[in-house]
């Protein structure tokens, strides 16, 4: 619910000509580079050769599931460790990526789903036997409290980042502690739910004994797109959420913003990110009891176009200053916030109903950034007189270091953090 | 309690049904001479006239000459029954026929119905004999079977002295006898399901009930001294009609299809009822008892799994290793909500918070996943 921009229109780059160009829910992967569409199975690959729900690459410099396309669906779980041993801890991270590692390429965890010994459990649950790699993406991020609490058994007391803190209080957040922080989460992502479901089902089976789910969310109908060619996605409120995102292709607009640097510390987190989590309910019943002209100033843009005020098209750049002053575009926009910008990625939710027969609905906010002080923490403090507030609250939070991705088939997910004698 | 539905050791049951044997008394013989076997038992003697008989039909000829009334088994090598005769007074001759398959039983004499008895091995000859199961695994078996058939015993007087308080009318009394009465129920579970036909008569609660379906038992009994806070003619018609449900399921422990499969599935089964019914706070929603069930059915499971270890250890050391460290901290953790370590005295559910709660929950999931594995490293060489 954050704007951000860099007040140039993005150009699509040379990549993104040959990657991205036109990328609609089918086509997005193809620049991942060798991406196959294939069915799952309990065995092996089966390219079937269709470019609907094809794999995107697990491997590279940087974990998918970033700059990755937005898919179209999520299941977000935030994890709490079990073990002090350090070895073990380790082992469940190499069988994470070994999972990780097959199931976004649309196959089976472990020995499959069916066929094996009839007294044991299948390692897989099966559900998505049968359904395509539907761009799933996983992705791991480190918490505040993983340092905290094992930073002394696990030997990264000293490798902890500084950025690294829990985020503070925030004008407004009426937090629950029971869908906020965790000491690792993974973010799936994929187009088709069950497959984003089995994901982080599979992974939550392997982890027992090491690790436990404290909260997890489901998501739907992306928010924001990293692919500006695509229409831009609406939130639950019924406008426009993420016309200035960060696409993809934004090579310079990546580094910059959403990519640890070399230099910006600590080493195993180069070529990794930030991730700020938020569970922010929407008032769905006085928000559609709202004026059209209250819920327009209050945005900044018309409903229907997502034009800024004055202006005539969704892209036209803002004028800040005909906004009023309260307006949540010219609060969030980088101009009002020292240049900050981040990486959106969220989620509608709609958890059915609460006690009181209203939708319990919001906006699941994800975003990705370089550091979480010069970027959500700016934005979110200068969004405290935000005329949105009224019909919104922040229910759930947490912060988490993502670290770089997984380069090859001998890599696993936090290997750079916890790979000293691996 | 569960739902209707097969347990894995019911579904073993079954599947013996339709390949072993059957087996009978009746009181006229009709066997030929080389499937007769004369059985003469003493107070210190159990002589059989063959060792070796062919697989099918056959008969036992018992005579007692001793002192006391006996009673004469014919067991598998794991002590299930395959058929039995109790009362044999002394002087009194009885016959006994059983349809076996090929391979080695036991026939044993109980005198005084007391006892693991005076034992004979004997053979059944023939094709198709069932390959011999690891002699380890078979002791396993009949050490597990005689657990069940104890826990059974010490339930009967626990539940009659429940039963007694509920007929005094004595509400006070009959709570505090109400969840020990439970707990040898609760430690072999799966066994007691097994029967079928056991479970729903003294374990079930109100919503598992079937339409039409009369709700008796346990919980029937739980609700009145806890919810209504009244015991009426009714009730003291139900008690006493656990015991007879309860002693039904005590004799027929023995007969239990056990095999080294089912035991592990049974210790997993056992975890599933605390994670499905006891750690919801479900299924002692009335008294709030449910950690002493917990404890009960983390104790059955446990024992399971220890009989099976030297056997599962070979296997898979790793799965051992990892067994052997959840159970610890999920005892541990049970620890926490008992001032004696001695003593089954649990705090009441109603008192335990949801932080609580989901930690008890992450412990039994901790060790019910790899125990899902146990049954496999069992099997497997």
């Amino acid at each position: 619910m954050t704007e951000t921009s860099t007040g140039s229109s993005p150009s699509p780059s040379r990549r993104a000509l040959i990657g991205w160009g036109g990328a609609g829910l089918a086509l997005g992967a193809a620049a991942a580079g060798g991406a196959v569409a294939m069915a799952r199975t309990g065995d092996d690959v089966d390219p079937v050769g269709a470019d609907t729900g094809a794999a995107i690459g697990f491997h590279g410099a940087r974990q998918a599931g970033i700059a990755t396309p937005v898919q179209d669906r999520l299941h977000f779980a935030a994890f709490d460790v079990k073990t002090d041993d350090r070895a073990e801890f380790v082992q469940m991270l190499k069988d994470w990526t070994a999972a990780a590692r097959r199931m976004t390429a649309g196959q089976a965890v472990g020995e499959g789903a069916y066929g094996g010994l009839a007294e044991a459990p299948p390692d897989d649950t099966g559900e998505a036997l049968g359904l395509k790699p539907s761009r799933l993406t996983l992705t791991i991020g480190f918490g505040p409290s993983l340092f905290e609490k094992y930073g002394e058994a696990f030997g990264i007391a000293d490798a902890r980042p500084e950025a690294l803190e829990e985020l503070p209080k925030f004008a407004g957040d009426n937090l629950d502690r029971n869908r906020s922080g965790g000491d690792l989460c993974v973010q799936a992502c994929a187009d088709d739910p069950q497959v984003a479901v089995h994901a982080i089902r599979n992974l939550a089976r392997i982890g027992m004994g090491k690790v436990v789910i404290r909260w997890s969310q489901l998501g739907f109908g992306k928010t924001s797109s990293t692919t500006p060619e695509e229409q831009t996605p609406r939130n639950l409120m019924g406008f426009k959420d993420g016309t200035r995102n960060i696409a993809g292709t934004e090579t310079d607009r990546l580094e910059k913003f959403v990519w640890v640097g070399e230099e910006d510390g600590p080493r195993w987190l180069a070529g990794g990110s930030y991730l700020v989590a938020r569970r922010i309910r929407m008032h769905i019943e006085t928000w559609d009891r709202t004026s059209l002209q209250e819920q327009e100033d209050i945005f900044g843009r018309d409903k229907g176009e997502g034009a800024p005020v004055g202006k005539a098209k969704e892209r036209d750049e803002p004028f800040l200053k005909a906004m009023l002053p309260d307006a949540h575009v010219r609060l969030a926009h980088p101009a009002s916030n020292d240049g900050a910008t981040i990486l959106r990625r969220g989620y509608s939710f709609t958890d059915g109903t609460d006690g009181l027969g209203r939708l319990d609905a919001g906006l699941f906010f994800l975003a990705y950034q370089r550091d979480p002080r010069t970027g959500f923490i700016r934005i979110q403090r200068n969004l405290a007189t935000d005329a949105l507030n009224e019909y919104i609250q922040h229910v759930g939070s947490a912060l988490f270091a993502v670290p770089p991705g997984v380069r090859d088939k001998d890599d696993w997910w936090g290997r750079t953090l916890f790979g000293k004698e691996a | 309690m569960r739902p209707a539905r097969l347990s894995a050791v019911a579904a073993a049951a079954t599947v013996a049904a339709l390949t072993a044997v059957t087996g009978c008394t009746e009181k006229g013989s009709s066997a030929g001479g080389d499937r007769v076997v004369t059985v003469t038992a003493t107070d210190d003697k159990c002589e059989v006239s063959k060792k070796e008989f062919p697989a099918g039909h056959v008969e036992l000829a018992i005579e007692n000459k001793g002192s006391k009334v006996t009673e004469v088994y014919i067991l598998f090598p794991d002590d299930r029954i395959v058929t039995e005769r109790e009362n044999i007074g002394p002087g009194t001759k009885q016959t006994v026929t059983a349809e076996v398959k090929a391979g080695d039983y036991t026939i044993a004499c109980k005198p005084g119905m007391k006892g693991d008895g005076i034992r004979q091995t004997v053979k059944a000859t023939g094709k198709g004999a069932a390959a011999k199961r690891d002699p380890r695994l078979d002791k396993a078996v009949a050490a597990y079977r005689e657990y069940a058939q104890a826990q059974a015993d010490e339930t009967l007087p626990k539940a009659e002295a429940f039963a007694k308080a509920v007929k005094d009318g004595d509400v006070e009394a009959a709570k505090k006898a109400y969840a020990p009465s439970r707990m040898g129920w609760e430690r072999t579970e799966p066994v007691a399901e097994s029967f079928g036909d056991i479970d729903p008569k003294v374990d079930f609660r109100e919503d598992g009930l079937e339409a039409g379906q009369k709700w008796t038992g346990w919980h029937r009994l739980e609700k009145s001294l806890w919810q209504d806070k009244k015991i009426g003619a009714e009730e003291k018609a139900l008690a006493d009609q656990l015991v007879t449900d309860l002693k039904d399921w005590q004799k027929r422990v023995g007969k239990a299809d056990i095999t080294p499969t089912s035991m592990a599935n049974g210790a997993k089964e056992l975890l599933d009822e605390v994670a499905t019914g006891k750690v919801t706070g479900e299924e002692e929603r009335y008294s709030h008892t449910d950690l002493v069930d917990f404890k009960a059915n983390v104790e059955g499971a446990e024992k399971a799994y220890e009989l099976l270890k030297p056997v599962a250890k070979e296997n898979d050391q790793a799965l051992v290793t990892e067994l052997d460290k959840q159970f610890g901290a999920l005892n541990t953790l049970l620890d926490k909500y008992r001032a004696d370590k001695a003593s089954y005295d649990f705090t009441s559910y109603d008192k335990v918070g949801d932080a609580d709660r989901k930690e008890l929950s992450d412990g039994v999931n901790a060790l019910a996943e790899p125990l899902s594995k146990l049954a496999a490293a069992v099997v497997v060489k």
